[in-house]
This record gives structure tokens, sequence and C-alpha cells, in this order.
């Protein structure tokens, strides 16, 4: 049995405006110590993904329909009590984007992280503030510095500590959205490295929330793509890098900028849709080089492809005409 | 000795330096101590060789943008001086008004307020933030037309609407009529950044910086800006200087790179030839870094050369200033600036591990 079962998740942001399908039927699947990146550009929902994980879907949201299986319970059910006693931190915790900011300037990062535990556990302060100390050296900062206010610390730093918040309470999954977005190159690979290592020292399973292939490709066991609201394509890292199958998928490893790679450019004409009024049939339909008249009205279903799942009309052709 | 020839050249800094002053504290006046400056450039060359794409590289806080900003003089250099090769009519005029001149080169560094407005028509800006860099409360329309009346260009609005029009057709807003009367809450990102190029060229700009054009664009729309601008370079005689953190897409766009590190220009030459031979130890430790879209990489902790993270532009170390994070650093790097020693084909390296080899 996996350790986290999403199943036909939906979320949507009831607006004014209409209704946001954000995330739309999406499911898949996490190993303990295995690490999915969800990748997809701005507003393709995966953010709103990650928040639906830990139930802090920011109103006027909500998780419509769908289950979200951690070890056989459906967090979908639970109140929102028990999430936050039982789930949330504790086992699934969650770096959040613009982590640089997320940390309270005026309060010591170790209380920060002593407050944590503390919500959580009933443990002395003092063992707590002995936890944070660990803690921060995990994540590669002298625990010397516990008691230094947050702006004493510089921009990779502060990383390292809402990672090391995150890991408070060990839990079994960490969600790290867009990580290292604020970071320079240098301080982003150390920032991977230190993910690396947790993944492989503390059978953590991570899921990353990215728009960067070229980070996930450093760090991701499994892949999934997601393209308006909707899941297109997930599959293990290598068959996604080495074979990519939807048509989205390829435009995206060819819009890469690769190091001594060919000097051409490559993009996806058009523009991502609006969720208020997605596109009919498939999302990709407008933009997607080998539209049919079938994509124009019918939403493809998954088809398995030697073990990647793909939402893609060509790969009916394919099944049909051989 | 530089071996650019100059006569490839349209506008080059040199010994630039851009000091901005913090306010003393309190206890700094009561002590008298000398107020401090953040150093954000400190003593550059740059050279930009006409319809090339120079590119400028280096980490948040390591002074690109200013840099950017005070080579077409929307920063006053605190040092230093910028040579320009001007229109055919912006010449007769700097010379009618006596600029000073070298070569074929006027100095705008300091310029009058009357040839100022006009070099900024042929000196121009593409900001980073599509989102920020344009004023909500005008429409495409307004936007693009606001420097034709500031400049007094179009004897009526008709005419000056044909400009817009055409400025709009330019940069592949098509057909131009649908967008004259949207707000740029209405654009998409890459939108906002065509109208942004737009208005950078509607003037006939000749030099263009490029600060971060696409680094908040989504990637599978980059490429069609980028492609853009380089078509547009073609077609109009454009020199690009090309602001950016990302390496891999600066080696695609640009013939030169120069890499920034806290206020200097460590390594510069022709973009094959840093990113394939790159000779500086922090321009070395760069290209490691850069992640590679390649998922065997999972399985390797990358080390990473240099430790750290740069250091703040207020207290820049003594010496090399990369020193306390080179993993070669010898004795004279503490102590000595290292000047910048020819290693390869109009390929210059600032570092002391070159004099050796000499």
């Amino acid at each position: 049995m996996p350790l986290l079962e999403v199943k036909s998740l939906k979320i949507y942001y009831f607006t004014l405006r209409g209704v946001v399908k954000a995330v739309d039927n999406v499911s898949f699947t996490l190993e303990k110590g295995e690490s999915l990146a969800i990748v997809g550009e701005s507003g393709s929902g995966k953010s709103t993904l990650g928040y639906g994980l830990i139930r802090l879907v920011p109103p006027p949201g909500r998780i419509v329909e769908g289950e979200i299986i951690l070890d056989g319970t459906d967090l979908t059910k639970l109140p929102e009590s028990r999430i936050r006693r039982e789930i949330r931190w504790k086992r699934i915790s969650m770096v959040f984007q613009g982590a640089l900011n997320a940390l309270n300037p005026v309060k010591r990062v170790g209380d920060q992280i002593v407050d944590a535990i503390l919500a959580h556990e009933s443990v002395t302060k003092k063992e707590a503030l002995q936890r944070a100390m660990e803690l921060l050296k995990a994540v590669g900062i002298d625990p010397r510095r516990v008691n230094n206010y947050p702006h004493e610390f510089s921009g990779g730093m502060k990383q390292r500590v809402v990672i090391a918040m995150a890991l408070a309470l060990n839990p079994d999954i960490v969600i790290a959205d867009e990580p290292t977005t604020a970071l320079d190159v240098v301080v982003q690979a150390q920032i991977l490295n230190l993910l690396k290592k947790l993944k492989q020292e503390r059978k953590m399973s991570i899921i990353l929330i990215t728009h960067d292939l070229s980070l996930v490709a450093e760090l991701a066991d499994k892949v999934a793509i997601m393209y308006g609201g909707k899941m297109v394509e997930i599959g293990s890292s290598d068959d996604i890098y080495t074979d990519p199958k939807h048509p989205y998928t390829k435009g995206l490893m060819a819009s890469i900028p690769r190091l001594g790679g060919k000097k051409e450019l490559y993009w996806i004409p058009g523009n991502p849709p609006d969720l208020r009024s997605p596109p009919p049939g498939c999302r990709f339909h407008p933009r997607c080089p080998y539209a049919m008249d079938i994509c124009r009205v019918k939403e493809p279903p998954y088809y398995n492809i030697k073990g990647v799942s793909v939402a893609c009309w060509l790969f009916e052709e394919k099944k049909s005409g051989g | 000795m530089s071996t650019y020839s100059y006569k490839d050249l349209i506008l080059f800094g040199e010994g630039l330096k851009v000091y901005f002053s913090l306010a003393r504290s309190l206890t700094e006046a009561l002590t008298f101590k000398k107020g401090r400056n953040v150093r954000a450039v400190d003593g550059v060359n740059i050279y930009l060789p006409r319809n090339k794409v120079t590119c400028l590289v280096g980490e948040s806080g390591c002074g690109k943008t200013t840099l950017g900003r005070s080579i077409i003089g929307l920063i006053r250099p605190t040092e230093g001086r910028i040579y320009y090769k001007p229109s055919k009519e912006l010449e007769e005029l700097m010379e009618k008004e006596g600029v000073s001149k070298r070569e074929d080169f006027y100095d705008i560094t300091d310029v009058s307020g009357k040839i100022y407005k006009l070099l900024r028509r042929e000196l121009q800006i593409v900001f980073q933030d599509p989102y920020g860099s344009l004023n909500p409360r005008m429409t495409v329309k307004e936007i693009l037309e606001e420097p034709l009346i500031i400049h007094g260009i179009g004897e009526s609005e008709d005419e000056r609407l044909e400009m817009v029009i055409k400025a709009l057709t330019d940069v592949k807003l098509t057909p131009p009529e649908e967008f004259l009367n949207l707000y740029p809450f209405q654009l998409s990102g890459g939108q906002r950044q065509r109208v942004n190029i737009a208005r950078a060229l509607i003037l006939g700009a000749k030099v263009v910086v490029a600060d971060e054009p696409v680094s908040m664009l989504d990637v599978s729309i980059r490429a069609e800006i980028l492609k853009l601008m380089l078509d547009l370079k073609e077609n109009r005689d454009l020199t690009y200087l090309f602001i950016t953190h990302d390496l891999a897409v600066a080696s695609i766009i640009c013939d030169y790179i120069n890499i920034m590190y806290l206020g200097k220009i460590v390594e510069r030459g022709p973009t094959d030839e840093v990113i394939k031979n790159p000779k500086h130890p922090y321009t070395q430790a760069l290209l490691v870094a850069v992640p590679q879209p390649d998922p065997k990489g999972r399985w390797v902790i990358k080390e990473v050369p240099i430790k750290g993270e740069v250091p703040s532009a207020i207290n820049i170390p003594p010496g090399c200033r990369f020193h306390p994070r080179c993993p070669y650093a010898m004795d004279v790097c503490y102590r000595e600036e290292p000047p910048e020693y020819l290693v390869g084909k109009d390929h210059y390296s600032a570092c002391w591990l070159h004099k050796e080899k000499k």
C-alpha cells in the first residue's frame, strides 16, 4: 500500500466571477522515501494541490471531491481539529513558497522551531530547544545560532531554517513549494544537496512543487506534469525525461535552456488557459500542434503507456491502429 | 588594455564605480565615524559591440542591474566615464555643444539636459517585472503614446496612433487594434513584456538594456520573447546589454558574456569561450551549480566548490573580493586585487592564478 494515495481530487475556488477549477480530477500515489515533483506553469494548480494535501486551501477555495488517503485514513473526511493535532506538520509538513518571508522577524529562530514542537508534543521547553539545535545541525547551520534573529541570517540560511521547521516533528512527507526560487544558483545547489541528503538519510518522502524542470531532474524519482488544473502525464523521471509522451511535456522539455546544448530557441505558442473558462475538451488543444477534432470536444482519458500515465487522445489512435 | 577594436563598439564604460551612501546610524554620527557606502559597482570596464548581445551574469546583489542602469544614464556613476557613438542627428548636436570626444565616441557621463533627453531616445531599458513596470491605470495605447508626447514626436494624435499600431505590430501583438484599449491586467505576462519592449523601441532605440526580461515569465513562453528580441535586433540594428542570473539562457542568446561578482567583472569574453573554457574559479563554480535536466543527477550529491554566500557590498573583502569563498585562495589574494589577465582570444579573467601560469 502506498504511503499517500490521492484519488480524483477536485479543488475549486468559488469566486464572484465564476468557479475556478484549480485542481480538477487529479490522482497519484506516493511511496515512502519517494520523491515526486509536481511541475506546472503559473496557474496550473500545482500550489493549490500542495495546499490541498495539508488541508490549507485558502478560501474561497475548497476541496470539492476526491480522497487523500494517508496510511488508510482519508484526510478529506477528518475534522479540522484532528488534522491540526494529528496530521498537519506531524505527518505532512510544508516548506512554503517565499519561505524567506515565512519567518517571524521579531522572534529568535530557535523559539520559532520550539513553538512548532510544543504545539504538538508534550515535551519540556528545554528538550524542545535541544531538538531545535539538532535540527539546525541537520540542515547545516551551526546550532549555536539558535538564538539569532532571522535578519542575522542570509537568504540561503533562512531557507534552511524553514526546512528545519518542516522537519521538526519528523513528518513522513514534506511538501516543498518552489523551495529555491528566490535563491542564487550556488545556494540553490546547496539546498538541493540538503534535500537529497534528507531523503536518503531519513527515508523522507518529498513532494516538490516547481516550474523548473532542470531542478526536478536533480531530485525527483517521479514526475507529474500539470496543465490547467489537470495532471496530463505522470511517470518515473527517467521515462518522462528520456521519452516524454504528452505534447505539452514534450514542449516543456524542449523549452528548457540547456548549458552547452543547441543554440535553438523553442517554445509552446499561445498562453496558458484561464481556469475560469477553460477550453472544452482537452485543455491543451488550443496550443497543441497535434490537435484533432476529438480534442476540441472531449476530455482525454488516461492511457497507460509502459508505466507512464498520459492524458492525450493521440494514444487512443495508436491503440486502435495497432 | 582591451583587444576590443573600438570601431566595433557602440557604447562602453571604463572605470565605472557606483556607490550608494548609507544613512549613518545615531551611534555612528555621535562617534564621528565616516559614513559607509554600498559599493554596488566597483571599478568596471564594460564594452558593448554594435548589433551584438552582451550578457551580464551574476547573482543577486552583485550590482548587475546598477551597472546596466548606469551605462544608459539612469544612475549617475560615482566615478568613471561612459562613451557612446550616437546617431548622425545627435552627433551634430553634440559636436555643436562641444561634448568631449574620444576617437568616434562622445562622453555621455554628464551631459546637458537637452542632450540627455535626446540620448534617452537611443538608450532604452526593458525592466524585469512585466507586472510592476506598466501603469495599471493606462491603456496599452496610452502607455505607448506617452513617450511620443514627451518627446514631441508626431504632429497629430492620428499620426501617433499610427506609430503605436506599428510598434504593436513589430512586437507581434496582432491584430494591434485589439490591444490598443486593453489595460495591463487584461494581458498575459508575455504580452505585457511585449508592450514593454514596444515602449523601449518606439522612440528608435539603438542600445537596449534588458534587465532579466524573461525571468518572471513561464518557461514555455520565455523562448518566444527571446526570439522576438533577437529578431528585432537583426531588423533594427539594435545592441543589447542582457542582464540575467541564468547562465543557460545567457549561453544561448549572448555573443559576449561578462561574469560579475560583488561589483566587479571577474571574467569576460566570447560566450562559447567562457562557457566551455571558464578560467575564473567563480565562473567555474557557477557552471557546476547550474541544475541539469538529467534525471541521473538525483543520485549524486553535487559538490559545488565554493562555500557560503555572497558577502555584503558594504564590507567588501580586501584583496580579491572572491577570496573568502575561493577554493584556491593564496596569500596574495588576501592582500591585493588581481588585474585582468588575457586567457584566450578576447577572453579575460581577473584572478591571481593566471599569473603563475605566465
